[in-house]
């Protein structure tokens, strides 16, 4: 059997049953009390989960979603090969206290709110190229801890701009294999790092923009494919006015996008949800895709959909010494094949 | 190769100065009109609630004028205090802006919302070091302004006190 193919330098093509054999999210209060919510396969009614820390609140989401990602696949936990997965904590210590739980081979990843589809690609590549035969791809994040480590106490009572955005408070895993069920991972276009100058932290739509159209781009460019051919096409957290932004720059490109795109940041939540333009976080994509979109593409809502997971890479340090914000993102395509295929 | 590195720079500035102006169309305003009245009334609010509490330390309690002052703040980042522990200043701060920033009852906000963070980081590094986090650099500038201002009146009342 054929390997994967290197269809550019960014673009990978994976054999073609490598699919999503399972995914499961975990999910906060707020997020429970959005559109999305009876897709969710766990609801926490407290932003703690039941924990005494935001930290290890986050890291409960985590292992919830890893959990039920294991049980929705019927695999159990010595059948995984490797962990891959990442947050937005310094040192990623939310998916590094998780993995020390779970004891499988753990690889952790940053790609900040592009972590996502970066855990989703390298594990499909992983078992293409068979240094895995199962592996469970997963990123978490929490409003409080994510508040607390890149901007103020969460009980602070500064005023934010309505470009601002919501971290979402959830997890998200899939287990990544070759199987008969769940949707195929068919390609994945790997970002370079865009960094257009944008230096506001509350402005991380319009900062991330710019990776999502180079991503978007080149995957069309490398597949000779156009919007067209996707039934759906989400950007991770480029919330309402990156939206709008990424429409006009592809626009530019001549691709239009419109018809078929959309935002996890702003399916995620309700527009009376008061979340400011709408979400960001690892889990703004990972939650949607892994419940939202898995189960459209399962249930043949969608044959063709394409996730391009944006990422903004920088920390509260490059920020306040007056550093521009470094973009990127990551896309993958997810393709419904029936069983008999 | 040096020559075109730079011009590759050149370029990519031009692009990102390009970029952040078309942005700009994208990124809605503050409103700052409604914001300053916002800020107006709430603030005011707060400082009419103090003055109440002034006359009645003054009314009731046997206070001068000039010793109503103490209780009266100490009061107020009381009832903020709570107030950050119910969660609701962050809340009022999103709605007022400088309103709740401003006066008094902001600095214990940020005080106390620091507190409230890194108490999971234990007492002494967590509470402790991190309380003035916010607040510190209020003090500090506080502290120099309020320096400045006693040097500048100084040096007045010598030269000025000197003619008189």
């Amino acid at each position: 059997m054929s390997g994967g193919k290197r269809l550019s330098r960014q673009t990978w093509q994976y054999d073609k049953d490598i699919r999503i054999l399972g995914s499961a999210v975990s999910v906060g209060p707020k997020e429970g009390e959005g559109p999305l919510a009876d897709q969710f396969d766990k609801i926490h009614d407290s932003l703690y989960c039941g924990r005494d820390s935001w930290e290890k609140a986050e890291r409960q989401l985590l292992e919830d979603a890893i959990q039920l990602a294991l049980q929705k696949s019927n695999r159990v936990q010595d059948e995984i090969d490797v962990i891959l997965a990442g947050d937005l904590l310094n040192q990623t210590i939310t998916s590094n206290f998780a993995a020390s739980k779970m004891q499988i081979p753990f690889i952790g990843m940053f790609g900040a709110c592009s972590t996502s589809m970066e855990t989703l690609s390298m594990a499909a590549a992983l078992v293409d190229a068979g240094f895995s035969r199962y592996t469970m791809a997963a990123c978490s994040s929490h409003n409080a801890s994510a508040e607390r480590q890149f901007r103020y106490p969460t009980e602070y009572g500064g005023q934010k701009p309505e470009s601002a955005q919501w971290t979402v408070t959830g997890a998200g895993g899939a287990v990544v294999g070759r199987g008969t069920t769940g949707p195929c991972i068919t390609h994945a276009t790997i970002g370079k790092v865009i960094d257009m100058g944008i230096k506001n932290p509350f402005e991380l739509g319009p900062a991330m923009a710019p990776a999502a159209a180079d991503t978007l781009s080149t995957h069309f460019r490398d597949l000779g494919r156009s919007p067209q051919d996707y039934d759906l096409i989400v950007t991770g957290d480029l919330a309402r006015i990156g939206y709008k932004i990424l429409i006009d720059l592809m626009n530019d490109l001549d691709y239009d996008i419109a018809p078929v795109y959309n935002d996890c940041g702003i399916m995620i939540y309700s527009e009376d949800q008061e979340v400011f333009s709408g979400a960001s976080g690892c889990a703004s994509s990972a939650v949607v895709t892994y419940s939202h979109i898995v189960n459209g593409l399962n249930q043949g809502k969608w044959n063709r959909v394409l996730v391009c997971a944006t990422g903004a890479l920088f920390s509260p340090v490059s920020y306040q010494q007056g550093e521009s914000i470094p973009c990127i993102a990551h896309a993958v395509a997810l393709e419904r094949k029936g069983d008999d295929m | 190769m040096a020559g075109s590195s730079t011009r590759q720079q050149i370029q990519l500035q031009i692009q990102q100065e390009k970029y952040k102006q078309l942005s700009k169309k994208y990124v809605p305003r503050p409103r700052y009109f409604y914001n300053v009245f916002k800020a107006f009334m709430v603030g005011g609010f707060i400082c009419m609630l103090g003055q109440g509490i002034q006359n009645l330390y003054i009314a009731f309690f046997g206070f001068t004028e000039k010793t109503a002052g103490n209780p009266t703040v100490a009061t107020l980042i009381f009832i903020s205090v709570l107030l950050t522990g119910l969660g609701v200043y962050d809340r009022i701060g999103q709605w007022a802006g400088a309103g709740s920033a401003v006066p008094v009852t902001g600095f214990a906000n940020s005080v106390a919302s620091a507190a409230l963070e890194h108490r999971s980081e234990g007492y002494v590094l967590g509470v402790g070091g991190n309380m003035f986090k916010l607040a510190g650099s209020v003090i500090v500038f506080g502290v120099v302004a309020a320096f400045l201002a006693a040097l500048l009146k100084t040096l007045i009342q010598l030269f000025l006190g000197g003619v008189s």
